[in-house]
Order: C-alpha cells, then structure tokens, then sequence
C-alpha cells in the first residue's frame, strides 16, 4: 500500500466517538498502513478502546477546547504537525456541523484544497480518489488531488459500514496546538439538548418522513404516531422544518442526516434531489404522494399514488389493528 | 454596524444542470440568479443594521461575465452598494480559491459583522465562508439559526446535532445561516427602483492583489477524473389508491418482516 498514515477525525458525543467516525476509520483500515484518530476533549478508556476496536492504533488528544468551538483549535494542532513534518497523507472529516468547521480551517492554514461531500474513497495512482454523487445521486464523479501534501476529505455519513477490527485499545498522544489568534475567540456559553423519545432517525431501522404534502403542522402527529407504531424515527423534507412545523434535527437530505434505514417511509414529499442523496440508499423505499409524476416515485419500491390525509390513518388503523 | 454579505450568483436551479464533457466543470451559462440560500443573509443582514440603528449592508459576490442580476436583486431588498469580483481567470476556482478572493474582497468592506449560506445551493461545499473566516483571521460560526448582536459581540444559536449551542465572539466575526432563520422580504417596487443608483464596484483579480495562480483551475489542484451513472434503482410497482393503499404498504411492511 502507498497510503501510509491516515487521520481521521474522531467527534465525541455523549461519551462515544460518533458513527460516522467509526465508518470512517473502518475503511482508512483497508486505505492505509497506519490509522490514527484525532480527538479533543477528554479521552476516557471507552473511547480510546472504541477508537483502537475500530482500526486506531493512536489517538491523537488535542484536550480541552475551554468553551472554544473546535474549528480553530483542532486545526491549529493538525496544522502545527503537519508543518513540523509529522503530518498524515489523507485526513478524513465527518460532514458533521464541527467536521467541516475543523477541515475548512485547516485548507486555510495550510493552503491546501478540500473535497467534500465524498461517498467513497478509493486508491488511485499511489494516492486516494474521492467519489461523489451528483445531480442528486444519478452520477458519480471522481476527484483527486494532483499535488503533495496532506489530502482533505470530508465524507458524508453513511459511505462505508462501520465494522470493528478487533483491535486493542489506541495508545492515546497530544496533539498540542499551535498559536491561536484571535480567530479563536468564539465560545460556548450555553447547550440546549431537544427531547427524544424513540431510536435516533440515523439509526433507526425505520424512518417515516413527512413532508409539505401533509398541508399543516397538525398532520405532522400522523407521522410520529406512524414512527412510533412501527418502532421506528420521525424524519421530515427541508421544506417542512424551514416552515417551523419540525425542529431542524428531523431534516433528511443534504443538509440534514443522512438515513439507511430497512424501510423509508416518504410521506407528501416530492423527492427533490437534496431529499433524495440524504434517503436514496435506504434498502426498501415507500412513497406516498398524489403526483404520480413525484420524482419520489423514482426510487420507491413501492409507491402509492394517493391522497396522504386518506393513506395515512387508515394505515395507522390498519397496524393498530394488527397489534 | 456594517455588515457584509456574501451572496452567490448561480445558474437558475430549476433547469436541469449538466457538466461540461471537456472540463468536467457544472456548465453555467445564461442569467445567474441570487442564490435563495444567500436571500436569508441578505434579510437578516438588513435586519441587524436596523436593529443597530445604522450601518450599511455590503454585498460581497464571486461571478463570470460582469454578472449583476442576483446582486440587483439583493440590492432591491435594501443592501446599499455591491462589490463583484468577475474576471476570466477565476474559470474553475474551487472553495478555498473562491475564499481567498471573497476575503480579499470583504477587507476593502471593513464591516463588523460578515454573513453567508451555510451552503450554497450549486456547490454545496459549505466550507467557503470558514476558509475565507480563516483568511481573514476572524473567528467563524456556522450553522446559526438565530442571530443577535449584543454591542460588539455577537450571540447566536447555532445548530447541534441533538439541539443547539448558544455561541459568543467578539465582532468582527464570520456567521454562516441556515435556511428559515428568517423570512427573506420580497424587493418592493421602490426598492426595484433605487437600486439604478447603487453602486456596484466590479474587480479583477489583479486588482485584489491575487496571484493568478491562487485561482482558476489550476488553483484547485484537484481533478475530476471521472463521471459515470450511478448504478440505478430497479423500478418498483407504483399503484393507484384505490382504497387499498394503506393495506399494500402493510403487506410489503410484512414481507420485509417489519411488521
Ligand atoms: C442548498 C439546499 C439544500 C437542501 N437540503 C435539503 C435537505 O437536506 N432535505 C430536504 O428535504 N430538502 C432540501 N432542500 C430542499 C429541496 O430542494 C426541496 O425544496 C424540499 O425537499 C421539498 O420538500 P417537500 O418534498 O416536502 O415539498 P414539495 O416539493 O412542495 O412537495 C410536496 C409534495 O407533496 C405532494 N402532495 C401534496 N398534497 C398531497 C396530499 N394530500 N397527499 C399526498 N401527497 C401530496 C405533492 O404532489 C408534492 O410532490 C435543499 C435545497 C437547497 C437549495
Ligand atoms: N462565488 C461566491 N460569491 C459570493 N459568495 C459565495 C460564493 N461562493 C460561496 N459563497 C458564500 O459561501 C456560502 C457557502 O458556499 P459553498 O462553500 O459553495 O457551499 C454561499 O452560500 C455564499 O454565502
């Protein structure tokens, strides 16, 4: 292999490393000969066992962040290695809120360009090659860096499985960061967590979405109840949650999560190309819509041409009854 | 309270986008239109000023061809002036390209506060507005869906996974909103009207004090190698509701032992 070190950039929440950083250091195993994470805050024993299960054989500690947000820390730390030689030949980043934050800072610090929304990652040439979907996932292009250095990705969720190697725990390092500045000046002051009741709509095995199609706010429950019987998560269309009726932690699609349930339920939802690069992978696909010509009929495995107002109830009924 | 927003001109996104089969580059051809992505940080923009009692919106934009007609649009909700950099050698600037001349743009502005998409709706890097943060050596904050500026600090909601983080910084400071944080104005007749006499500075890149060789295609140092379909989805069976629909969904839901 000519890849030798790959970083990947391990986001912590509630006390383990996030999934898509899992997936992540799953495939960097099959990329490169050494795979390290790179973290921040407080490694407990758990995580630095999870990470090393993964593929890690170091985590990399950038600390405590002390308020700050992590764009500006984590990539001043990768940036002061990269400079003093010590750098990896690819990092890759989670299309997480702070995952892109961290890369589009260090591209900045060290003059280097970026890809993003990358859904495979592959060897080329004696480097690595990036695959993106486009045109809401009917095409796959492929990237690669033409020079040295460091190459950047930033990887959507869901690109790879998430697999354990059976690896010990990863020996855990600093990654002290270099100067600072004044671009580090924004902190956390506060956090507010939303109420969950149910599986996470990323992990969910079943995901039922609304979208404007449902006409109202108050049709929303429908969805939830229909979640809820089918032990599954509530998700929604961009369109939706932009019109206040969800909280934006519903949104499936390009700038919301990104689902792979067994069954995804689309409900009053056209189908418009950033709905469907965040659903089009789930394994089976319902539609429900009153368009036959919804472009959501275009990845269902089953679509209903029909009014959600009637559909849905009587299938609540129906499961109802089933118990 | 000054405040710059970057605002992206693209090809209308309601036609159907193609690839130019030599360069492999999206084909943008015709009028631009203002990215609707940007029309929220245009509102809150001129909402901030307002609020502020003063203070000037600037826009900030990128685009081939001298192109005006998103930045009119802009400059009829009520921005006061526009600074456009258009210049033939940009062709092919990636993300951290773009961010180098829009930072460079946005320091001829001085403004206390910047703003701009969290993604835009063509290119959907969302990392511009950080690269260009960085730049500028500014602190940044993405993903606001609420924005406030408390003297010369700035507080905002930001969006987490599991809710949102109220986040602090000094000004000047890079925000990056998302969609519906607030309710874009439609630009009313006067507005139409006053923007004739609003000034719109077009630069090239020679005159930012840019290398050439910092943008273009040749700055990107990447390469598309290859474009192929995607494998397709084999067809399913779409049926009319005849009453029944509800039935065949709980019929497949059980053949997938879901149910
Ligand atoms: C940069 C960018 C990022 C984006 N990111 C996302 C994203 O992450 N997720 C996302 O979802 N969108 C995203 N979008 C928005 C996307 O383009 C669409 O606007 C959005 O998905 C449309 O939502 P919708 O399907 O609910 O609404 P519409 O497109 O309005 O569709 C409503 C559908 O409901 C059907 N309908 C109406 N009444 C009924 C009825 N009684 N019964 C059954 N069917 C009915 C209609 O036939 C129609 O097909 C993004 C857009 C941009 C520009
Ligand atoms: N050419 C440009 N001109 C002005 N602003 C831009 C340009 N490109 C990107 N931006 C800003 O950066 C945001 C994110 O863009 P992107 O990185 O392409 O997703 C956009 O929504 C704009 O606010």
């Amino acid at each position: 292999m000519t890849v030798e070190t790959v970083w990947v950039l391990a986001e912590v929440n509630d006390g383990a490393p996030i999934s898509t950083s899992l997936e992540l250091l799953t495939q960097a195993r099959s990329l490169a000969t050494t795979v390290e994470a790179v973290t921040y805050g407080d490694v407990t024993a758990e995580v630095a066992g999870t990470l090393g299960d993964y593929g890690a054989t170091t985590v990399r500690n950038v600390g405590d962040l002390g308020g700050a947000l992590p764009g500006v820390p984590v990539a001043s730390a990768m940036a002061a290695a990269v400079t003093a030689g010590n750098g990896p030949d690819a990092v890759l980043f989670p299309a997480t809120y702070d995952g892109r934050d961290v890369a589009a800072r260090l591209s900045a610090k060290l003059d280097r360009p970026v890809l993003t929304n990358v859904v495979d990652l592959v060897e080329a040439e004696g480097g690595l090659a990036s695959k993106h979907a486009i045109f809401g996932g009917s095409q796959v292009l492929t990237a690669r860096f033409v020079d040295e250095g460091p190459a950047l990705f930033v990887v959507r969720a869901k690109s790879f499985p998430a697999e354990p190697s059976g690896g010990g725990p990863a020996a855990v390092e600093s990654l002290p960061v270099g100067q600072l500045g004044s671009s580090n000046a924004a902190r956390i002051v506060d956090r507010h967590v939303e109420e969950r009741s149910g599986p996470k709509l990323d992990e969910a095995a079943v995901v039922v979405s609304g979208g404007r199609g449902l006409g109202d706010a108050d049709q929303y429950p429908l969805i939830e109840e229909l979640a809820r019987l089918l032990k599954g998560a509530a998700g929604a269309s961009r369109a939706i949650v932009d019109a206040g009726w969800v909280p934006y932690s519903h949104q499936v699609g390009q700038t919301g999560k990104t689902v792979k349930p067994t069954v995804y339920l689309a409900c009053g939802i056209s189908g418009a190309t950033q709905h469907l690069v965040g659903m089009k992978n789930s394994k089976n696909i319902v539609a429900v819509n009153k368009d036959q010509d919804a472009p959501i009929f275009s990845v269902a495995d089953l679509g209903i041409v029909g009014d959600v107002h009637k559909v849905l109830p009587a299938l609540i009924e129906g499961l109802k009854a089933k118990g | 309270m000054n405040v710059v927003v970057c605002v992206k001109q693209i090809p209308d996104p309601a036609a159907p986008p193609a690839l130019d089969p030599g360069t492999k580059n999206l084909v943008r051809e015709g009028k631009l239109i203002l990215d609707d992505s940007d029309s929220y940080g245009v509102e809150m923009a001129l909402q901030l000023a307002d609020a502020a009692g003063g203070g000037e919106v600037t826009l900030v934009s990128m685009a081939p061809g001298g192109e005006t007609s998103g930045l009119r649009t802009a400059l009829a909700m009520g921005a006061a002036k526009a600074i456009l950099v258009s210049d033939d050698v940009l062709a092919g600037t990636d993300a951290l390209g773009t961010a180098k001349v829009l930072a460079a743009a946005v320091r001829r502005a001085e403004p206390d506060l910047v703003l701009a998409a969290t993604e835009s709706t063509d290119g959907y890097t969302g990392t511009t507005p950080v690269q260009m943060a960085e730049l500028l050596g500014l602190p940044s904050i993405t993903f606001a869906k609420k924005v406030e500026i408390e003297g010369s600090s700035v507080k905002v909601q930001r969006q987490t996974e599991s809710g949102y983080d109220e986040v602090e910084s000094p000004l000047p400071a890079v925000v990056t909103v998302t969609a519906g944080v607030v309710e874009p104005r439609y630009p009313s007749f006067k507005g139409i009207m006053a923007t004739k006499s609003k000034s719109v500075e077009t630069l090239t890149v020679a005159d930012l004090g840019i290398e050439t060789d910092q943008v273009g295609a040749a700055g990107s140092r990447q390469q598309v190698t290859e474009v192929a379909d995607a494998e397709a989805r084999t067809a399913g069976e779409i049926v009319v509701d005849e009453g029944d629909g509800a039935q065949r969904i709980i019929a497949f839901l059980e053949q997938l032992k879901v149910v």
